[in-house]
């Protein structure tokens, strides 16, 4: 069985990110980067999944300016067999990163295709669901957690996944027909740490390059941001000494209770 | 054109989250001409969801598609649906709940468009706002397409009232698809008003220690009648269930009150509860970021002040 991950390059989840003062976008010059966590998670799966011997292949993805390579090498240091790097330096939207994917899916033929379930700049949540759309696959999304299982209803020749969702009442569990797509949420692993030596022969693991236009893809969309704008500041609150003095407050003061 | 709102229920009630829904669908129905607001009810043996949705205020018409294959609702079945009547309506809304963010996606993309998420405010009929990077920016996005596709955050828009004399409409389609299975479901079940609707809502963090602490928090729950909450450390810690999540990645809320017990204030539960109208922190660390955001900050130690706080109310 053959794997696809995507992997976006994202501001590191740590980082407190500021509007530009233009309102043109945020200041990211000197940010930290790194690989979306979500994306991190969906790598963790596809390692454990080939490590199980479920499958043979991982490939990554990502989507974006040169610098990406540096995801997707962490990517292949993680256990990913081989990287696709396609460059585009517009900051692809959603629906235009899931038709790269769908191309891609069609030369290649991954049983299964495993992404974030959010993006943590974009806050998006749209990628998986899109494509699984275009590419006519099912979708396994908020998963937490994904066993693969035979499939009776084909004679067995391709399988199935059973993905447990986290959904706001508590959970659900869907059983997809293969090849499908599964979005990753945060209880689904523990994403693992590089070793140095798998640093080093990532080093030497393929990256292949290509741009929306040799898949054909045009990566327009039919959304503009106008602008970015810091949200309403809060006012200043006050420390309370006790507890007497909270709820009084908050009976007399703010009207709450 | 007019907007369709597409329903969140379970077959039996219509979800408040849809009141919310319909809000920003007659803001934008303000913005266009003779503009009407209809709701997709899809599901299976549904009819008294129609009949809510009916009398909503604002409602004309109720799309009702009542057949077993929308029993589940799976995005792999209502998708080709919403595609399939998207062709009369400017714009197509549902809440950003779970149930949303996993339909409305397969919905544009279907439809060859974008799909705007989680929007806060309506601009106009093609201009709306939407917090990005975990709430620390609000973007202004423009949509040029011919169907606009949205997902509405529950907490930027009051919930529409009753008094709406709509007619239901019985839809026909059906969708066969064999993608995906639904297997099962596990719902928890509470008396307590819903975390994201809730007039107050008291949430738990690491400093909780265990699950059963978790006890302090409901005794108070309960004289507020709030809902309980939880920071992600405490969900993965396994302390509560993973629906009790507030945040970036979890539930948005912005009750009249929200009390943070035990809670740092990363920025990623900040994204989940900084428009709350009052928040209270109690923490032991008094340079913990959450008494930035706070209005009313205690600086104790949780397992002293929860049982003062059950007494005080
Ligand atoms: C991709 C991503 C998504 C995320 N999504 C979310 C999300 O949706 N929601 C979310 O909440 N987090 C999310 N996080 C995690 C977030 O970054 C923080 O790690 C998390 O919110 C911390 O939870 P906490 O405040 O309970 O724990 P901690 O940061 O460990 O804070 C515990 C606090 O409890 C206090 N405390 C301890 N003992 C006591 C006591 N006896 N009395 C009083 N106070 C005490 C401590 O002083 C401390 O401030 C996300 C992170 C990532 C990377
Ligand atoms: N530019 C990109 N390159 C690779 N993968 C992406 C890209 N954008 C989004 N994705 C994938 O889609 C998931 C959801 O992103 P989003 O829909 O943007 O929130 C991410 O976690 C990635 O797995």
């Amino acid at each position: 069985m053959k794997i696809f991950v995507a992997v976006k390059r994202v501001v590191d989840a740590n980082v407190k990110v500021r509007v530009k003062s233009d309102g043109t976008g945020m200041e990211l010059a000197n940010a930290k980067m790194a690989m979306n966590p979500f994306c991190e998670i969906a790598v963790e799966q596809a390692v454990r999944m080939k490590e199980a011997g479920q499958a043979d292949e991982i490939v990554a993805v990502s989507i974006g300016p040169q610098v990406c390579q540096e995801q997707l090498r962490t990517a292949l240091a993680l256990g990913c067999d081989r990287g696709i790097l396609v460059i585009d330096e517009s900051d692809v939207a959603p629906l235009q990163v899931a038709r790269i994917l769908k191309a891609l899916a069609e030369r290649e033929a991954p049983d299964l295709i495993i992404l974030g379930k959010q993006s943590i700049d974009s806050d998006n949540n749209q990628v998986g669901q899109m494509l699984a759309a275009i590419a006519g696959m099912g979708q396994g999304t908020f998963a937490c957690k994904a066993e693969l299982a035979p499939d009776c209803t084909n004679g067995g020749t391709k399988g199935r996944i059973v993905v447990t969702r986290e959904i706001d009442g508590g959970e659900q569990t869907v059983s997809l027909k293969l090849p499908a797509v599964v979005t990753t949420d945060l209880r689904l692993n523990e994403p693992r740490y590089a070793s140095l030596p798998n640093i080093m022969k990532a080093k030497r693991k393929p990256i292949d390059r290509l741009t929306p236009t040799d898949l054909g893809v045009d990566t327009a969309s039919g959304l503009k941001t106008l602008q970015v704008l810091p949200p309403a500041e809060r006012e200043a609150g006050i420390i309370v000494e006790t507890v007497d003095d909270l709820v009084g407050k908050l009976k007399s003061e703010a009207r709450v209770i | 054109m007019s907007i369709l709102v597409i329903a969140e229920h379970d077959n039996a009630s219509l979800k408040a989250a849809s009141l919310n829904a319909i809000t920003a669908a007659s803001e934008i129905a303000g913005y266009l001409d003779q503009a009407e607001v209809h709701v997709l009810v899809a599901g299976h043996q549904c009819a008294a969801v129609a009949d809510a949705a009916a009398g909503i205020s604002g409602i004309s018409r109720v799309l009702l598609a009542d057949a077993a294959c929308f029993e589940h609702q799976l995005p792999e079945s209502v998708a080709p649906l919403a595609r399939d009547l998207a062709g009369s309506y400017s714009h197509v809304l549902t809440p950003a709940t779970t149930t949303g963010k996993n339909l409305m996606p397969r919905v544009a993309a279907l439809l060859d468009v974008a799909q705007i998420s989680d929007i806060s405010a309506v601009e106009s009929a093609d201009t709306f706002v939407r917090p990005i990077y975990a709430g620390n920016a609000l973007a202004t996005v423009q949509s040029a397409d011919p169907v606009k596709v949205i997902t509405v955050r529950i907490t930027a828009f009051d919930a529409g009232g009753d008094g709406g004399t709509g007619e239901i409409e019985n839809c026909e389609i059906v969708v066969d698809q064999d993608l995906s299975i639904f297997v099962d479901e596990n719902l928890s079940v509470s008396e307590r008003p819903e975390l994201t609707s809730a007039k107050v809502v008291i949430s738990g963090g690491r400093g909780m220690q265990n699950g059963e602490n978790f006890v302090l928090l409901e005794k108070i729950a309960d004289k507020l009648n709030a809902a309980i909450g939880a920071s992600r450390a405490a969900v993965d810690a396994g302390f509560v269930p993973n629906d009790m999540q507030v945040g970036q990645t979890g539930k948005i809320v912005a009750p009249e009150l929200y009390i943070a017990v035990g809670i740092s204030g990363a920025i990623q539960h900040l994204a989940g509860m900084k428009d709350s109208k009052v928040i209270v922190a109690i923490n032991k660390d008094a340079e913990a970021p959450i008494f930035q955001v706070a209005d009313y900050g205690l600086v104790a130690d949780l397992f002293k002040a929860l049982p003062e706080l059950e007494q005080a109310l």
